[in-house]
């Protein structure tokens, strides 16, 4: 458990073109058969990082990157298709990664990224080519406002589910505030048949 | 008043709190469904802080992912791909008891895949929640539930207070007019649907199917509809109870019986879409117009009729995925070789898809060279189809018989095809390197991948239906 809360995140991107980057590339399913949600980085991107000998690929965009000043992935549209599973957004933070730039981002994806500390930024599609044809561009993604801003002046807002906002910004629990609604749940289930 | 469509009516029967611009509703959920690799995290967090299963009562587990098909050896040692995913399997097997869920587990005749056993049990039932822990739950649908696949961290929040945080999404509806030719299956209609939409068509939407090719669709084949719903970004898919609903769960063992049973279906029949619902988004597809489908690239909705040529690529993204699959483009799909034929998964696993393929094979031999793996979803199913004999057609026609799982359909098990074959799968995605490091997956209905066992090559299904009886 445990991430870093976001508010104004300043760093490099990570340019993956690619549309439909489904969860099976994100991390390839032989990783799951784990128990603990760390150390998943290694396995992130895998069979785009590593060769069949486990040697690391020069077209990988993720080798010989600085993750520590690359926190942000731009991807193509429809990042994060594919299985529920949560080891995608866990790998992509272990890695290093704080926040996914895109056109359009799957639904569960979503709601499992922001659960785990990486940020969902869906940005109309003039941002989005822009951001796809500047990899390494200096970006900021501010939580507070909701805007994404690099070059000289570029600006454009997006939208963040205000729960799950108020949950990055001022660290509220999720699971906490289910627990405080123990009064309801419990008249629901007696009036259940 | 306003009309209200089912998913309306499912959604308001189990909201607990009501969702503010502030907070997602907080929903009941009455099925929670477990499977070894999407739980373990969500049960260390209850554990760490000192939490219980809320519903033990509403919980079930399976194994089923990374779990082999291969039998026992000498020794009784079932042979696991890894000492993690044995590892796996017995964390939840320890979870289960710790907390008091009931576990289908190795050598229980109820095991299977989750989205199997389900329906089979009569867990799953019009109106009811349902979340698992995997993307595929929208099959549950199907009966007229309202099921999604959950996130390990909600999974955790359904263990320990048997509710989900969520936005009602937005609604969408998909009615199939006429009927589905001869040799047309709920796979075909599936794979249809999301190439029409694409693959994030349904992002953000609960999707009804309607119309009456859907209503015509056996309980098995409606599965299959809602299992692909996550295929074309839609996390909700689901189809109206109807008489068909009620005969096939009438008398299965978790269904409401007696008194409760006609309670029940006065209750259920009240489900339905009323007339002048309104939805979000409305698609119409022409049934009579569909013919097998088959995918030709690397995401679900990259997908055409078995007899049609490979279209050029003529983006980036097609010339990426056409290089990947190797299909020349302007020539006929047919005209591919085939490495693998894998007839399981979530999607098309049940008995009648058996049927369908042994219905092909019957009498025929896979073509040498081609290895077909044939793995049904559910102890219940194989025991069925062993008993109908539809094993030792598989098996006179030189396809394996394997125990039940999620097998190749995500190759986690051992269950995986080699670098560089092509891949005839009755599974749901088609993503690089799903089946294996390297492997092109081509997905089809049963039919479609038995014949394509039988010739080699991906194959029309047609003609081996039309010298059967037809679908």
């Amino acid at each position: 458990m445990g991430f870093e809360p976001i508010r104004t995140l300043i760093s490099r991107t990570v340019v993956m073109r690619q549309e439909n980057i489904d969860t099976d590339q994100i991390i390839p399913a032989r990783f799951l058969t784990t128990t603990s949600r760390e150390g998943l980085g290694k396995a992130a991107f895998y069979d785009w990082r590593y060769d069949e000998n486990g040697a690391p690929k020069n077209s990988s965009a993720l080798n010989g990157v600085d993750a520590a000043s690359h926190k942000i992935l731009v991807a193509g549209a429809n990042f994060g298709c594919g299985s529920s599973r949560e080891h995608a957004p866990w790998a992509l933070y272990d890695f290093g990664f704080r926040a996914v730039i895109s056109s359009d981002i799957a639904d569960i994806f979503k709601s499992n990224a922001l659960k785990n500390g990486l940020l969902p930024v869906e940005v109309d599609q003039k941002t989005h080519r822009e951001l796809l044809s500047a990899p390494g561009a200096e970006v900021c993604v501010d939580l507070e406002s909701q805007t994404v801003r690099f070059g000289d002046d570029w600006q454009a807002v997006f939208e963040v589910e205000p729960f799950a906002r108020r949950c990055l910004l001022d660290g509220v629990d999720p699971l906490g505030h289910l627990l405080n609604q123990i009064d309801a749940i419990k008249a629901f289930e007696s009036a259940r048949p | 008043m306003t009309a209200k469509s089912l998913f309306d009516k499912l959604w308001e029967r189990h909201v607990v709190v009501d969702e503010t611009s502030d907070s997602p509703a907080v929903l009941f959920i009455d099925l929670h469904l477990i499977h070894e690799v999407t739980s373990p995290q969500a049960f260390s967090v209850l554990n760490e802080r000192g939490l219980k299963v809320r519903r033990p009562d509403l919980t079930i587990g399976t194994l089923d992912h990374s779990t082999p098909t291969l039998p026992a050896d000498e020794n009784g040692e079932l042979p696991y791909a890894t000492a993690e995913a044995k590892a796996q399997v017995e964390t939840l097997i320890a979870n289960c008891e710790t907390h008091g869920v009931e576990l289908f587990g190795m050598g229980d005749p109820r095991r299977g895949i989750v989205h199997v056993i389900g329906p089979e049990l009569g867990l799953t039932q019009p109106g009811k929640t349902i979340v698992c822990g995997d993307s595929h739950t929208s099959t549950h649908g199907a009966f007229g539930a309202l099921a999604f696949g959950i996130g390990t961290t909600e999974v955790g929040h359904v263990l320990a207070m048997q509710c989900v945080l969520q936005r009602k999404p937005k609604s969408m509806r998909v009615v199939f007019e006429g009927a589905t030719p001869a040799g047309v299956t709920a796979k075909d209609m599936a794979l249809a649907v999301i190439a029409e939409i694409g693959a994030d068509g349904g992002q953000g939407y609960a999707v009804e199917f309607a119309g009456p090719a859907v209503e015509a669709l056996s309980m098995e084949g409606r599965m299959t509809l809602c299992n692909m719903s996550i295929e074309a970004g839609a996390r909700f898919g689901m189809v109206a109870p109807d008489g068909t609903t009620f005969a096939w769960l009438e008398g299965r063992d978790r269904a409401p019986s007696g008194e409760a049973w006609q309670a029940a279906l006065e209750d259920w029949r009240t489900l339905p879409t009323e007339d002048g619902a309104a939805f979000d988004k409305e698609v119409a597809i022409d049934a009579s117009a569909l013919a097998p489908m088959i995918t030709y690239g690397v995401s679900p909705d990259a997908a055409a009729p078995v007899d049609a040529v490979a279209p050029a690529p003529t983006t980036e993204e097609a010339r990426r995925a056409a290089d990947y699959m190797r299909f020349e483009g302007d020539r006929p799909f047919t005209e591919n070789k085939v490495d693998r034929v894998f007839i399981g998964s979530c999607t098309n696993s049940r008995l009648s898809d058996l049927r369908l393929a042994a219905g092909v094979m019957r009498g025929r031999k896979v073509r040498d060279g081609v290895i077909a793996l044939v793995v049904p979803g559910s102890e219940a199913v194989r025991r069925a189809a062993e008993e109908e004999g539809l094993d030792k057609i598989f098996l006179e026609a030189g396809a394996e018989w394997r125990e039940p799982g999620c097998s190749m359909c995500i190759a986690m098990n051992g269950d995986a095809g080699a670098p560089g074959d092509l891949v005839v799968s009755t599974s749901n995605r088609n993503f690089i390197g799903r089946q294996g490091k390297g492997v092109r997956t081509v997905l089809a209905s049963p039919a479609t991948a038995a014949a394509s066992a039988i010739e080699g090559r991906i194959a029309d299904p047609r003609p081996f239906l039309e010298e059967t009886d037809g679908v």
